[in-house]
């Protein structure tokens, strides 16, 4: 057993390292879910109208809901490109149990595009017309909730994995669990901007986080390992 | 040290597809056995089984070193080597960072890795993207894990297939080597491997088997 404890960091940072360096290359990488926030958010106005109070008003919620929107899109090839490269034979034959796989590949996911897009929320918050001095907690708030939506994403990435065109089928099975973080996401914003206290909404924001972490791995596994069996 | 390897009475399905049907086989170290028999009979699929990727139908397989019984698990991510049709490369990778990468996956050392690289003449392929190699190329270049990361038991499917003579050559000197250091081969091949291998030739289970199975 020992031996295992000393080899598994190695091989979970080089892990690690190898899909972070492919989420930032791959098929456009990051810039793809960055390009669709950005032009998704540049449509509100022009859908919503100029008028700056209208806007202020729906900035928080719209922007949760371009995140989440925009967290799908690059699940289809979080498993897929592996799958298909056979590299998952490899994998197994090491030291890492396949949920910690999953998880990391998940996270190197999140790493790549996730947290790109939760460094971009206050900003695009701001834009819409919510005030400066909410950036801080709504960067905080959209990192969590990009958290979620990356493991979350990757249960239904690894669920239909060899289904040919599981996209559509990734974004059915996704949406319903996206919807937590996206009602206390936005909550947490309506809370701050009315002075009401944020401590709520942030404990809920963090606790699926967290749950997100606990069982997603778990999940991920038993679907990887049966569609690789 | 000596591995050896047993299967009892093993049935594969794949699917509602019977493959196999109480194969019994033993392996010891300096083994080397070709896995004959028509297409879609079962060779990568026995393989796969062999390497822990599912387990088979009913029957066991066990594996057994000095000290005795070896844990499934250790035994899947310690000893075993798999080579399939896919060569797990990534495409937009280069040879090196792949190599670089399984070298730190497995944990080999440095040596291994330069010693590979030099064996196989793969210094000229380091610097492409894993998507210009030919498929003999690739090849090459799967081939390296096996020195890379040195494991007792290599399982091989159509190793040979995409190589030229001079490289089955090449291929078949790793592996006489792989065997008088006291390894074990299992390989699925339709043109006999060019050194004296024991042959298992795989039939499709007869019907009223495969009717069996169905009610499983």
């Amino acid at each position: 057993m020992s031996t295992k404890i000393n080899v598994a960091p190695h091989a979970a940072l080089s892990l690690l390292k190898r899909d972070l360096s492919l989420s930032l290359t791959r098929g456009g990488g990051p810039l793809l879910a960055v390009g669709f926030y950005l032009t998704l958010m540049a449509m509100i106005p022009l859908s919503l109208g100029s008028d700056s109070t209208t806007l202020s008003r729906v900035a928080p919620g719209l922007t949760w809901l371009s995140l989440a929107l925009a967290s799908l899109l690059s699940l289809e090839r979080l498993f897929e490109r592996d799958y298909e490269d056979g590299l998952f034979d490899i994998l197994r034959l090491g030291p890492l149990p396949m949920e910690v796989i999953a998880l990391l590949k998940c996270l190197a996911q999140w790493l790549g595009t996730g947290l790109m897009l939760a460094v971009l929320t206050p900003f695009v918050m701001i834009i819409l017309g919510a005030p400066v001095d909410a950036a801080f907690i709504s960067l905080i708030g959209a990192i969590l909730g990009s958290l979620s939506f990356a493991i979350i994403g990757g249960i239904g990435a690894s669920l239909s994995l060899g289904t040919r065109k599981g996209g559509v089928l990734i974004a059915l099975l996704v949406l319903p669990f996206y919807v937590p973080p996206v009602i206390f996401g936005a909550g947490l914003m309506q809370a701050y901007l009315t002075g009401a206290p944020i401590t709520q909404a942030l404990s809920l924001l963090c606790a699926y986080a967290l749950f997100a972490l606990a069982l997603g791995p778990i999940a991920m596994g038993a679907a990887l390992k049966s569609a690789l069996s | 040290m000596s591995l050896s390897v047993t299967l009892d009475k093993i049935s594969l399905k794949k699917g509602y597809n019977l493959l196999i049907s109480n194969l019994n086989l033993e392996v010891g170290s300096g083994d080397a056995i070709s896995l004959t028999g028509q297409n879609g009979v079962g060779k990568t699929t026995l393989l796969r089984a062999i390497a822990g990727f599912f387990s088979p139908q009913t029957g066991k397989i066990s594996a057994f070193d000095d000290h005795g019984l070896i844990d499934p698990i250790r035994f899947r991510t310690e000893f075993i080597h798999y080579l399939g049709h896919h060569d797990a490369l990534s495409p937009t990778r280069t040879t090196e960072q792949e190599l670089r990468f399984q070298a730190q996956y497995l944990n080999a050392n440095e040596n291994n890795y330069q010693f590979a690289v030099q064996y196989l003449n793969l210094s000229p392929l380091l610097d492409l993207e894993t998507r210009l190699l030919s498929a003999g190329q690739k090849r090459r270049v799967s081939l390296a894990r096996l020195l890379i990361a040195p494991r007792r038991l290599w399982l091989l499917d159509e190793p040979m297939s995409p190589l030229d003579a001079h490289q089955r050559d090449l291929a078949a000197r790793l592996m006489q080597d792989h065997l008088s250091d006291g390894g074990i081969i299992i390989a699925a091949v339709h043109d006999p491997l060019p050194f004296e291998t024991r042959i298992v030739h795989l039939t499709r289970p007869d019907l009223k088997a495969q009717e069996a199975a169905l009610v499983d």
